[in-house]
């Protein structure tokens, strides 16, 4: 056979840009990206080469031509690989509303000072949910389009009105009798009222606990004040006799920072993983509530409450390299939205919002509310996130309100001010609720909001590590996509 | 390593015979001997008798004795025998893990590292004959496959082929090897898609994670867009689909971007191939362009391979030596690289994983990675007695030893020498 003369690579010639947004992260790094969630991070001099479309290198350009962020003369796919990627990344969209929070009661036997909720001690069950309410609601669960369908109890300490608990989920699975929904129960619980009746029950109908650990014993406690000063004590029996009936995955946990975790993230993270949980959730207090009401939300900063969240991220990948798996769950959130196709299911960072989209949330009382902040804003005085009342209406018409459909709209990223133009805008999310409650406005003025702060700090911190840290970016690839 | 192909000891064909392929039956009568079966049977012919001992008495008929380093062959073969009896060629084997079948050498790329160099020239009797083929092996044959050259420049004779597989083989798995471009026809794909069936796969290269790298190594201009669009297009109709590397000095450097690409742009295939060079063919000829050591690429490839993995593609790495991949990865590599080409290397008896390790290709003579060294069940390096230079990699230490690589030069005729 005759060898072929062979034709060298030939080097882009005419490249034009594609769409994209840019964003300096420092003096010599920007970030630039498009709205399929396709990004690079380039230096300064590589920035202002593809800036000014005059390339003295060919592998940047050949950088950005695979990552969609300038387009040849002649290409015929990459339209189709970026609507692809779109259409990917906004699948979920219309399985609207998949959780659905049901306030059983507001009783609760705990007082703890960043509660959301304006608890109630009295043992009489005015602030219990009826039965009444609760299978209205339920007609309400099972007219959303969502095929997984998650039934959350939620309180004050929502094991307290077990009964309506155990009524809920037979009557939520007898009207799934044909299996058309993935239909999943999440009872939220201080665990303190747990016993053999109600973990035989879950056993039997597969329902997965979530309770609250903030830390060590002693930060616990304090966060977490009940009669006896006990709640660490009775958690983690709680936990134990879960994973004993029902299995290891059947339990999770959630953290509060307060003023007294902000110096020992690591221990916090130990007592995680002296506790057997593969996964570290360090949340930030939501300014709602009780909250609100006792000043625990101004003792401490978002600076802060970062400072605490790097110290923190840096101790879980620390532990990961020598061989301890546990993941920060708000880390993979946001790593899920810059390494896969896919905006992410949490409802609390996403956009369209997820409040009422996401998740509808229903009240001891029968009202419903477009969130678990939402519900609190109410407690607050403020109904601007009630959305009506399980008594008078039907699933589109909470969902299709006027008035919801604009908090919708007025705070919909891509066309918010400042976001629109924002490079890490596919990477973060809407938090109507938030920025009304800080800002009096849902779409909020981005230079002054926390939430906005956070996705600017916490991206690039990301971004960075995976960039420099071959580990990082094994280990955030799995958690991305885990 | 086996021969596919050889010359007869004895042909004894009064007639050229009138049917060349031929699936093989253990002979009721005389033992040790096959008779052969074709489609159909022409008026006035008998299929020889073949056996592949010397000691046929009282036979009348037409008789083939086939080379001795053939009786491997077995009732349920199928065979090609050319028209005067001289030579057989193994086309179908029960006991051969890769089966496939060579449907023309025509090709509209020219990759660097081709195994097969694309020949222009008419050759569509290997067409006619993949449908004999097809049409003799048993129903519940496990696997077949079609390759060439590129299968799809027959256009609806080749949808007509995957359809008879399809119609004669139902529950044998189909795997095409394919350059793609035909696919980014839209029609031709749902014609294909109408055909294919279930336990259908399509193989297609991607050699870079934008054009001109990959239209670089396929040697043609506006491969890229089209291999792409033809995926695209076959995901879109459910197709199952395999993506392949092959693994040189060209791609390795890229290949956590063109993980990240396919895993990125194309998350819907089914698998991912991620080949080491096979020193055949064009390779040889370019081994200049185109060598790598593998353990100058080992980290890339365990990151890439990660990549693919954590995004639920499932991954395979082929033509590796277990030596020359990060342990991390070890699981991805299949060990056979098929069951007439593994060798190993005489240092690799010391070796406390060769019985996991798919070895080199017969063609490694002409080339393989001076790495090759025996490593303890984890991993490390074993050193012994021999005095090696050593290069530390991100905390492992590996060992090398050299061992210049000589590409082939083409002969004055302009001949690549290949024993293909």
């Amino acid at each position: 056979m005759t060898q072929r003369e062979i034709a060298e690579q030939s080097v882009p010639k005419s490249v034009n840009w594609l769409p994209y947004r840019f964003e300096r992260l420092s003096s010599d790094e920007v970030l630039v990206s498009n709205i399929a969630g396709e990004w690079v991070l380039l230096d300064g001099q590589q920035f202002d080469q593809l800036a000014t479309l005059s390339f003295a290198d060919d592998d940047l350009v050949k950088l950005l031509l695979a990552n969609h962020i300038l387009i040849t003369e002649d290409d015929r796919v990459s339209g189709r690989l970026l609507s692809l990627k779109l259409a990917t990344r906004i699948r979920q969209l219309p399985e609207l509303t998949g959780l659905h929070i049901f306030v059983v009661t507001l009783r609760c036997d705990h007082s703890c000072e960043y509660c959301q909720v304006s608890r109630k001690n009295s043992n009489s069950t005015e602030h219990d949910m009826s039965w009444d309410d609760a299978a209205r609601a339920l007609d309400i669960v099972f007219s959303s389009p969502s095929t997984n369908l998650k039934i959350e109890f939620q309180g004050g300490e929502s094991l307290l009105n077990f009964e309506l608990i155990k009524r809920v989920v037979v009557e939520a699975k007898r009207r799934n009798i044909d299996g058309s929904r993935n239909l999943s129960f999440v009872i939220a619980s201080n665990l303190v009222p747990l016993n053999e009746e109600i973990l035989t029950f879950a056993l039997e109908h597969s329902i997965y606990f979530s309770t609250s650990i903030d830390g060590p014993e002693e930060l616990h406690n304090s966060n977490r004040s009940r009669p006896g000063r006990n709640s660490y004590q009775l958690a983690t029996d709680g936990i134990a006799s879960i994973r004993k009936t029902l299995g290891d995955d059947y339990v999770s946990a959630l953290m509060t920072t307060t003023e007294r975790s902000l110096d020992q993230p690591e221990a916090i993270i130990d007592e995680y993983v002296r506790l057997g949980f593969n996964e570290v959730f360090l949340r930030f207090l939501s300014p709602y509530g009780h909250a609100v009401k006792t000043r625990a939300i101004s003792r401490y900063g978002n600076r802060q409450w970062m400072d605490f969240y790097q110290r923190g991220l840096k101790y879980i990948i620390e532990l990961n390299r020598s061989g301890t798996e546990v993941v920060e769950v708000l880390a993979s959130i946001y790593l899920r939205k810059l390494l896969v196709n896919d905006c992410g299911g949490y409802v609390d960072l996403t956009t369209p919002t997820g409040a009422g989209l996401g998740a509808l949330v229903y009240n001891y009382d029968g009202d419903v509310y477009a969130s678990d902040e939402g519900r609190m804003l109410r407690e607050m005085g403020d109904d601007s996130f009630k959305l009506g009342s399980v008594r008078t209406h039907r699933y589109k018409d909470l969902i299709l309100s006027e008035r919801f459909l604009d908090v919708v709209e007025d705070s919909y990223a891509p066309s918010s001010p400042m976001c629109s133009d924002c490079a890490l805008e596919p990477f973060c999310g809407s938090d109507p609720v938030f920025h009304h409650s800080t800002q009096g406005d849902v779409t909020g003025f981005k230079p002054l909001s926390d939430f906005c702060e956070r996705t600017m700090t916490l991206v690039p911190l990301l971004l960075r590590l995976y960039r420099e840290d071959r580990f990082c970016r094994d280990l955030f690839t799995r958690w991305a996509t885990r | 390593m086996i021969e596919l192909r050889g010359r007869s000891e004895i042909a004894q064909i009064r007639a050229p015979l009138k049917k060349t392929v031929f699936r093989l039956e253990d002979h009721p009568e005389v033992s040790g001997s096959f008779q052969l079966v074709s489609t159909g049977t022409p008026r006035g012919f008998t299929p020889p008798l073949l056996s592949f001992s010397q000691d046929i008495d009282n036979w009348e008929g037409d008789l083939i004795i086939g080379p001795a380093n053939m009786s491997y062959l077995k009732s349920g073969d199928v065979i090609g025998i050319t028209a005067d009896g001289r030579f057989l060629d193994a086309l179908w084997r029960g006991n051969g893990t890769t089966n496939t079948l060579l449907l023309t050498e025509r090709c509209d790329n020219y990759c660097l590292m081709c195994s097969q160099p694309p020949r222009d020239r008419s050759d569509d009797w290997l067409l006619d004959q993949a449908f004999e083929v097809i049409s003799l092996m048993p129903e519940n044959a496990d696997e077949i496959g079609l390759s060439g050259g590129e299968p799809t420049l027959y256009g609806s004779r080749f949808i007509e082929l995957v359809a008879h597989v399809r119609s004669t083989l139902p529950v044998t798995a189909l795997h095409i090897l394919s350059n793609g471009r035909r696919f980014s026809d839209m029609s031709f794909a749902s014609e294909y898609a109408r055909s294919s069936g279930d336990g259908t796969m399509v193989g297609i290269p991607i050699y870079g994670a934008e054009y001109s790298l990959h239209d670089y190594v396929v040697q043609a201009a506006g491969a890229f867009d089209e291999t792409v669009d033809g995926i695209l297009n076959l995901g879109e109709l459910g197709q199952s689909i395999e993506i392949r590397v092959v693994l040189h000095a060209l791609t390795a450097p890229h290949i956590v971007d063109i993980a990240r690409y396919i895993a990125r742009n194309l998350p819907f295939v089914d698998q991912v191939a991620l080949m080491g060079l096979e020193m055949m063919g064009l390779a040889r000829h370019n081994l200049n362009r185109l060598w790598i050591e593998p353990i100058d690429y080992l980290e890339d490839l365990a990151e890439a391979t990660q990549i693919l993995d954590s995004h639920g593609i499932r991954t395979y790495i082929y033509n590796h030596q277990l030596c020359t991949l990060h342990p991390d990865i070890w699981e991805f590599a299949v060990k056979s690289i098929s069951d007439w080409k593994n060798e190993y290397d005489p240092v690799c008896s010391d070796c406390d994983v060769v019985a996991d390790c798919g070895g080199f290709f017969h063609s490694a003579k002409y080339g393989s990675s001076s790495s090759i060294f025996p490593v303890l069940a984890d991993g490390t390096p074993k050193f012994g007695s021999r005095s090696i230079p050593t290069v530390v990699s991100d905390s492992k230490i590996w060992s090398r030893r050299k061992i210049p690589l000589v590409p082939v030069e083409a002969s004055e005729n302009g001949q690549i020498d290949d024993d293909h």
